[in-house]
């Protein structure tokens, strides 16, 4: 078993996942898979099917008509994942705070249906690239206790 | 039926599943690597792909409750031990081109169509209609491909009136490469343009195309499945690598000097691959279809004319 998890802390493949923010931190993820941060040194890939993921980077808050989804797609995840929480938004739901439409930050929501899930928090608005693979790689060696 | 052992034990280790994996991973690994390199990148470290096969191995396999459960989970299987056996025939008559069989060129030509097949029936099976999107696109590409890919062999096969691996090997190494004729040259071209679609490289992945289909015919494999299939993949790469070098480029000889040699060979012509792959955008699958059937088929079909010609 300490293979495989020394293999999942070199190899972790994101999906990404976009629960109605503003699209600003969207944007900043994407910029995170430009050749310039080139985040595949450290084995981090993009993959488009929540089946293929270790890794779900979830921003913004989580709206009324994106709780089922967002369910679902974790559902989804073979486990164990980790679940980013990448913005001030889908940290502690930022400007949207008590707002009509919203349902609550993603760990909430996620919590609900798995109360053993584990997240990792990436706060800014939106967070720096850096900012985003240096919370990636602490959430990996949180797996070994490094970093509690 | 003596040496039954001997076969058991070349499938398993070497040459068949467990050098062929490894090799196979060291060339996604260069695959990667000069990617990166070609766009201005630092690239994935040495062992990156073994990690991410060993981390498949450990994941979860979640078996889609609306998917053909059979067909589902023996589709990976199938077209692994599909790639392992072709590994296993071309490594065995490469090092000793006596231990061949009549018509051994035609067990390949069978064999390495079985991941294709394997993947569209695992897709198809999985229930996800993008699967279905990506298995159909296969099954057309396969349909397109074969037919320019197995006349481009063959017109070696008719260049050495021979239809079998071992003997292939040892008239170009008495007589000199039989990639010297002008016939033979049109052949490897049509060859090397047919390799990538056989692997499901760019500019032909749109069975997969991760951005359109999310990775298509393999969308629902997650845990072990999943590791058969990049892991497959892998192989099917180093082994048509393999294929190509010892039908047009006169085998790989592994004695002395001629180790180096055999290397840059199966090197270069992955690297030929990598650079097609990263210089071209997806096709269309009809656009693909008309390339083949079309300038492709007609150009081996031409080359076939003049090896009967005698050129």
């Amino acid at each position: 078993m300490n293979l495989f998890r020394k293999a999942l802390q070199r190899s972790p493949w994101v999906f990404h996942v976009g629960t109605s923010g503003c699209n600003n931190c969207d944007i900043e993820i994407l910029d995170c898979l430009t050749p310039r941060f080139d985040v595949e040194r450290f084995g981090i890939k993009l993959v488009g099917s929540p089946r293929h993921a270790d890794i779900l980077l979830v921003s913004g808050p989580v709206a009324s008509h994106c709780k089922e989804r967002l369910e679902q797609i974790y559902k989804e995840v073979p486990k164990p994942c980790l679940v980013v929480c990448v913005g001030v938004c889908a940290c502690s739901m930022g400007v949207f705070k008590d707002a009509y439409s919203v349902e609550g930050p993603p760990d909430r929501v996620i919590r609900a249906i798995d109360p053993e899930a584990t997240f990792v928090y990436i706060p800014g608005c939106p967070p720096r690239p850096e900012a985003i693979i240096m919370g990636i790689v602490k959430a990996l060696q949180s797996l070994d206790g490094k970093v509690s | 039926m003596d040496n039954v052992g001997f076969y058991i034990t070349t499938f398993l280790f070497f040459p068949g599943i467990l050098f062929t994996a490894v090799v196979g991973l060291v060339f996604q690994w260069v695959d990667r690597k000069v990617s990166a390199r070609l766009q201005w990148r630092k690239g994935p470290p040495f062992f990156q792909p073994f990690y991410d096969v060993v981390k498949l191995f450990g994941k979860e396999l979640i078996v889609p409750r609306i998917s053909s459960q059979t067909g589902f989970l023996l589709a990976p299987l199938i077209g692994f031990a599909g790639v392992a056996l072709v590994s296993t025939i071309l490594w065995l008559t490469n090092l000793d081109p006596t231990r061949t069989f009549v018509g051994d060129l035609i067990v390949v030509f069978y064999l390495l169509i079985l991941p294709s097949l394997a993947i569209i029936w695992g897709g198809t099976s999985s229930g996800n209609p993008f699967s279905a999107i990506g298995a159909s696109r296969e099954m057309k590409l396969i349909l397109g491909y074969e037919l320019p890919f197995i006349i481009s062999v063959l017109v070696v096969a008719f260049k050495l009136h021979t239809l079998s691996l071992g003997n292939i090997i040892l008239i170009q190494q008495a007589e000199g490469l039989v990639i010297g004729n002008i016939s033979v040259i049109l052949a490897f071209l049509v060859a090397l343009v047919c390799a990538p679609a056989k692997l499901g490289l760019p500019p032909f992945d749109m069975a997969e195309a991760d951005t359109e289909l999310m990775e298509g015919v393999i969308l629902e494999y997650s845990g072990v499945a999943l590791g058969l299939i990049k892991l497959t993949q892998a192989m099917s790469f180093f082994v048509l690598t393999v294929f190509l070098s010892i039908v047009f480029l006169g085998g790989l000889p592994l004695g002395g000097i001629h180790l180096l040699w055999s290397l840059l060979k199966v090197l270069a012509l992955a690297v030929v691959f990598i650079l097609i792959k990263n210089t071209n955008p997806r096709l269309r699958i009809d656009t693909a279809m008309k390339f083949f059937w079309g300038p492709m088929t007609l150009l081996a079909v031409f080359a076939m004319v003049l090896a009967y010609l005698g050129y």
